[in-house]
């Protein structure tokens, strides 16, 4: 599974990176970088809880990727 | 076991709630009511794209999720009482049904003042009232007259200060400085004057004058402000009235246990609910989206728990945004009831801001402006429940780092 992240939408709030710290961090310029290209199923809980709190709508999971 | 539940409240509390129930395996009959006629829409444009005329209300739809494809929307009618022992809901259109499950979000309302029943004079809280500003702002040579220094104030006149037009914003102490401290209320107030809002502070709105229509805001130093639109950002009453009688505890909100429970069968969660957050130790409501995301979804999970220890109490750290001028303001944590405010970095150049907040020994939130990953760290620190003197100490090695 991976990340589609909308690149329009996010803004840098930075919410979803501590829903999902092995998958998605903040650097000092507030832009958000993918950690994992792809994860497994231990990790959907946290891209789950990552998708919930965005503020900008801007993230979905594309499980029929990886 | 529960065959049926109603969630009373279609936003983003409600919505959140009942995603969860349906994602924890409740398959039976699920409800949602709400008293607007919208389904779920996303409320933090409302002060920003949809003000300033850029988005039309389809864009800020909330997601339609598949999981909620069985689910019953009744939409454009208020509760307006319950039973709560029975767990019967009655409704606006006289209907009454009862239900093994219910999840109250219905939110709160916006304040208003006596004497501001006339054209030109808005509160902000539904798509219904930011359509309605929408069209005042665009009212050739619209003068907005901004009263209180809130949030939803603030985002307001940075979006009418983008379309051009000329800002006063009434204070009585400065921006957000009940919740934040002066210290930071007054950096605000310099950020928006550096935008072109006049900011009057230490000053109450007494009189709103016009003829039909709003012409002037008469204050209490005795000078007038020239505007034709105002909006009101004096704070929300969590919707409550309709409980009266219920059997469940008001007072400032529905008073919950720390598993946001209000009465056997019965939660609640968003801006309506009060509960006990045993990590900040205090008991308050939360009135920020990302609560409403969280809490929905707490309360959802208890109402399917057999019992209070399967779900544990909702201690959330609370989190909170709010864009203008193109800066991010974010806080993290509480600053109720804070003994200290420290600012560590403040640039009027670029806006970049942070303060932290001290409450007895503690470290208990971090303020950012244009400051994320500074904020994203102090969360971080936030859920270990930090002391304030190595709060600091961290701080010193960071920026020496």
């Amino acid at each position: 599974m991976k990340f589609n992240v909308d690149w329009d939408l996010c803004d840098g709030n930075g919410v979803c990176v501590i829903e999902a710290p092995d998958l998605l961090d903040i650097d000092d310029d507030s832009n958000l970088v993918i950690l994992a290209e792809t994860f497994g199923a231990d990790k959907l809980a946290q891209a789950e809880g990552a998708v919930r709190v965005c503020p900008k709508h801007a993230l979905t999971i594309d499980r029929s990727a990886g | 076991m529960m065959r049926s539940i109603a969630v009373v409240g279609a936003s983003l509390a409600g919505l959140n709630a009942a995603l969860t129930l349906r994602n924890a395996g409740f398959t039976g009959r699920l409800v949602v009511f709400g008293d607007e006629p919208h389904m779920p829409y996303d409320r933090p444009p409302l002060s920003k794209e949809i003000a300033r005329g850029e988005w039309g209300p389809d864009k800020i739809v909330l997601r339609r999720e598949p999981v909620l494809d069985d689910v019953e929307w009744r939409l454009g009618v208020a509760a307006t009482g319950l039973d709560a022992a029975s767990r019967t809901l009655h409704f606006a259109d006289g209907a009454e049904e009862s239900f093994d499950g219910i999840v109250i979000a219905t939110g709160a309302t916006p304040r208003r003042l006596v004497g501001t029943e006339q054209a030109g004079v808005h509160v902000l809280r539904s798509l219904d009232d930011a359509l309605a500003l929408k069209r005042d702002l665009a009212r050739p040579g619209a003068r907005l007259a901004v009263v209180g220094g809130g949030f939803v104030g603030q985002e307001v006149a940075a979006s009418a200060r983008s379309l051009g037009i000329p800002v006063t914003m009434i204070e009585a102490v400065a921006p957000a400085a009940h919740v934040l401290g002066n210290e930071v209320g007054d950096l605000i107030a310099d950020m928006h004057r550096r935008n072109g809002v006049d900011v009057r502070l230490a000053v109450a709105a007494e009189a709103f004058e016009g003829d039909g229509r709003l012409a002037s805001v008469h204050l209490s130093d005795g000078s007038r402000v020239a505007a034709d639109v105002a909006v009101l950002g004096i704070g929300v009453t969590p919707n409550t009235g309709w409980l009266e009688g219920s059997g469940l505890a008001l007072d400032n909100g529905i008073l919950c246990d720390e598993t946001c429970l209000a009465a056997p069968g019965i939660v609640a969660a968003g801006d309506v609910a009060r509960w006990p957050n045993h990590r900040f130790g205090e008991l308050r409501r939360v009135e920020h989206w990302d609560n409403a995301v969280r809490q929905g979804a707490h309360a959802a999970r208890r109402l399917l728990a057999a019992s209070a220890e399967d779900v544990g109490p909702y201690t959330p750290i609370p989190w909170f945004w709010s864009d203008q001028y193109g800066l991010k303001i974010q806080v993290v944590g509480s600053t109720f009831g804070h003994d200290e405010v420290r600012i560590v970095e403040s640039d009027t150049t670029s806006g970049r801001l942070l303060a932290l907040y001290r409450r007895q020994d503690r470290l208990v939130a971090a303020l950012g402006i244009a400051n994320v990953g500074k904020v994203v760290r102090y969360r971080r620190l936030l859920d270990t429940d930090p002391l304030w003197k190595d709060s600091v100490a961290s701080l010193e090695h960071n920026d020496a780092a």
